[in-house]
């Protein structure tokens, strides 16, 4: 109670104090403010830009093992022998994975894509876009529920019992073919092909994938029944789109794998771990060359996980530097307070005073400067990660941010953290005064 | 009468600059309940260290010094703060009033280094400023108020504790004649009522004022006149002293 009453005294003492010198006051605590804005915003920004590369990760489904056709160095070079590359996964492979994994895999999802020019077949437009030859399983391991701009994505009717020509289009594809129309039942064509497919579907803007060799651009590709892409191509796919020519004889160029993913966090980890281990042994034995390649967003999430670790750390460091910078401000000032104050401070000690309540004061009015320079930064602090976002999207940028309330509240105690430990020595140099030097300074 | 505060044998050494510089070298002096005792002598004769030892700032090197039945020459610095805080009185030659406080404020540091801020010692701190005549400032700050105010304040901040001793350090070196009567009025009135006062003064017509005048040279006592009776406590300030 009497520390209690202690502690509001010198409180109510010390802002008076700070009132009665508002510029010093203000420019000692500058430090900390800046200190404090600089840790919240950046934190912000960083875990901003950190988020969306992990929700980017996530998108690619992490219980998901992605086998990939990778033409083979020789066959890229020696074009002697045929005109047409033949490599990469077969139908077979995927029969293998099936009939190996039943167990742990809940869907397999074959695909098969290839660059092609599309057309609208009533215009003259042209699109440099990507054929997918895929199933209706597609929606669910991309997780393109709620992606759905308009229409519907492929459907099991799609597929059985005769091949469909309808397709699924992507945001962009759509707005470059069909600008300012609705696409839906429009018709698109494949430059070199003789058959013309319905647009079904428009799915919304997608965020790109970068976390394979290529960057993939969703919002251009065009979603067909991989049975469809079967009797459209044959076993052969032309490739005829910017810059490259050729064939490539590729059955599929991808079948990603949905592992089981009951049980906890460690026990999926295991099994997507272990189904990549049996797919890599099984590819290994039947391909004589390295024509297939295996992606696992788990790993790279966790890749990305301590990146974002390394980057906090870094974070705290540059914080921990700035906040030290304005704790020196803050002792600067407090150690040339005590010597103008230190008459004063004869005055108190003569009248009772203890060490430690001497202490108490000049320590207490540290803290009391940076816990406003902790509320004050943490205020322009917010007000950037608000700002900086708007005024960056007038000019077309995108900067993410992520307030976190725990960087708040370590911000701020580490502000109040810095007041007590940079104020401990000129409170104590006070409180050691020696009363009747300090009562007879001038 | 009571004895109040005696000191035997009290020697203070300081060093300085490599030598030692004896203030005092062995004072015995007794001081009674009630007494108003002027402490003279020229510079350096050593009262200014004698009133620090008195009011507890500093420790002797050797000898002793009983205040009220307790021994305060051994104690730890915290204990000496207390002892200040509860029994003694302090007033400077230049009033050393807290200048961000205001007049009640100031009177009141010592009960806030007691741990005692309440209503009614709130209350006790008015009346105190109403008794030396500033009640009509009670929320004005030291550099509104004259030098004989600021001097009343300090008295009124002297009492607030109802100290054994009241300390004064030429309380009336910085005020003109007319103040500083006023001042030496509002002291005398105090030691009627009871309050033993101890003064440091180098001026022999302040002095008069005392009962006791006693005079050092060259860190002992060089006299010890009594210049009027000790009278029995009166009973003007019993309304504001409990």
């Amino acid at each position: 109670m009497i520390f209690l009453t202690k502690i509001r005294r010198t409180v109510s003492m010390a802002v008076r104090n700070l009132w009665l010198h508002k510029l010093r006051s203000f420019l000692s605590v500058l430090g900390i403010i800046i200190g404090t804005a600089a840790v919240i915003s950046l934190m912000a920004f960083g875990e901003g830009s950190m988020q969306d590369a992990l929700e980017d990760i996530k998108k690619q489904g992490l219980t998901n093992v992605i086998v990939t056709s990778v033409k083979p160095p020789e066959e890229a070079t020696s074009q002697r022998r045929s005109f047409v590359a033949n490599y990469g996964l077969t139908d077979d492979d995927h029969r293998r994975f099936v009939e190996t994994l039943k167990n742990l895999v809940t869907a397999t999802l074959p695909m098969r894509v290839f660059p092609a020019e599309l057309r609208p077949v009533t215009d003259s437009r042209l699109y440099n876009g990507r054929v997918v030859g895929t199933t209706p399983r597609h929606a669910i391991v991309y997780k393109l529920e709620h992606m759905i701009a308009a229409g519907r994505f492929l459907t099991e009717q799609d597929e059985e019992p005769i091949p469909r020509n309808v397709c699924v289009i992507g945001s962009e594809l759509a707005a470059e073919l069909f600008p300012g129309e609705d696409p839906i039942n429009k018709t698109i064509r494949i430059s070199g092909k003789d058959r013309a497919f319905v647009v079904v579907g428009v799915l919304k803007d997608r965020m790109p994938n970068t976390s394979g060799a290529e960057i993939e651009k969703y919002n251009g590709d065009m979603y067909i029944p991989l049975k469809a892409c079967r009797s459209l191509l044959g076993e052969i796919s032309f490739i005829r789109a910017t810059g490259a020519r050729g064939a490539e004889k590729v059955q599929l160029s991808q079948v990603v794998l949905t592992v089981d993913d009951s049980g906890d966090t460690d026990t999926v980890r295991d099994r997507v771990r272990g189904v990549a281990d049996i797919v890599r042994t099984q590819l290994s034995a039947t391909h004589p060359k390295k024509d297939w390649d295996i992606r696992i967003p788990l790993d790279r999430l966790e890749e990305a996980e301590r990146t974002r670790d390394r980057y906090r750390i870094l974070l705290a460091f540059i914080a921990g530097i700035s906040l030290l910078v304005g704790g020196i401000g803050i002792m600067n000032i407090m150690l040339a307070t005590v010597t103008e104050r230190t008459r004063e401070i004869g005055i108190r000690r003569a009248l009772g005073a203890k060490r430690s309540d001497i202490t108490l004061q000049f320590l207490l009015e540290a803290v009391v400067q940076t816990t406003l320079g902790g509320v004050i930064g943490v205020l322009v602090g917010l007000s950037m990660v608000f700002l900086v976002p708007y005024v960056a999207s007038q000019f077309n940028y995108r900067v993410p941010a992520a307030i976190h309330n725990w960087s708040i509240i370590l911000a701020f105690s580490v502000a109040v953290a810095v007041g007590i430990l940079f104020g401990w020595y000129p409170a104590r140099r006070a409180a050691c005064l020696d009363p009747i030097e300090a009562l007879r300074h001038e | 009468m009571r004895v109040i505060a005696r000191v035997e044998n009290l020697t203070k050494h300081y060093f300085l600059e490599g030598e030692v510089v004896k203030a005092l070298r062995g004072v015995t002096l007794s001081f009674e309940e009630g007494d108003f005792v002027a402490l003279m002598g020229p510079s350096g004769s050593g009262k200014s260290t004698l009133l620090n030892l008195l009011g507890c700032l500093d420790r002797p090197t050797s000898g002793r010094y009983f205040l009220g039945n307790q021994d305060v020459s051994t104690m730890t610095d915290d204990q000496l703060s207390e002892i200040r805080s509860r029994y003694i009185g302090f007033i400077f030659q230049s009033y050393n009033l807290i200048q961000q406080y205001t007049v009640v404020e100031n009177i009141e540091v010592p009960m806030l280094y007691q741990g005692k801020v309440d209503a009614s010692t709130r209350r006790r701190c008015i009346r105190l400023a109403e008794m030396v005549g500033l009640g009509e400032r009670l929320n004005h700050r030291p550099t509104q108020l004259s030098g004989g105010q600021q001097q009343r304040v300090a008295i009124a901040r002297a009492l607030v504790n109802d100290p054994h001793v009241i300390l004064a350090d030429e309380p009336t070196g910085n005020l003109d004649s007319k103040t500083s009567d006023e001042i030496m009025e509002l002291l005398c009135t105090l030691n009627e009522a009871g309050k033993t006062i101890i003064m440091v003064t180098h001026e022999n017509d302040i002095a008069a004022w005392a009962r006791r005048v006693v005079r050092m040279r060259d860190g002992k006592v060089e006299s010890d006149v009594r210049t009027a009776p000790l009278t029995s406590p009166g009973s003007t300030l019993a309304s504001v002293m409990p």
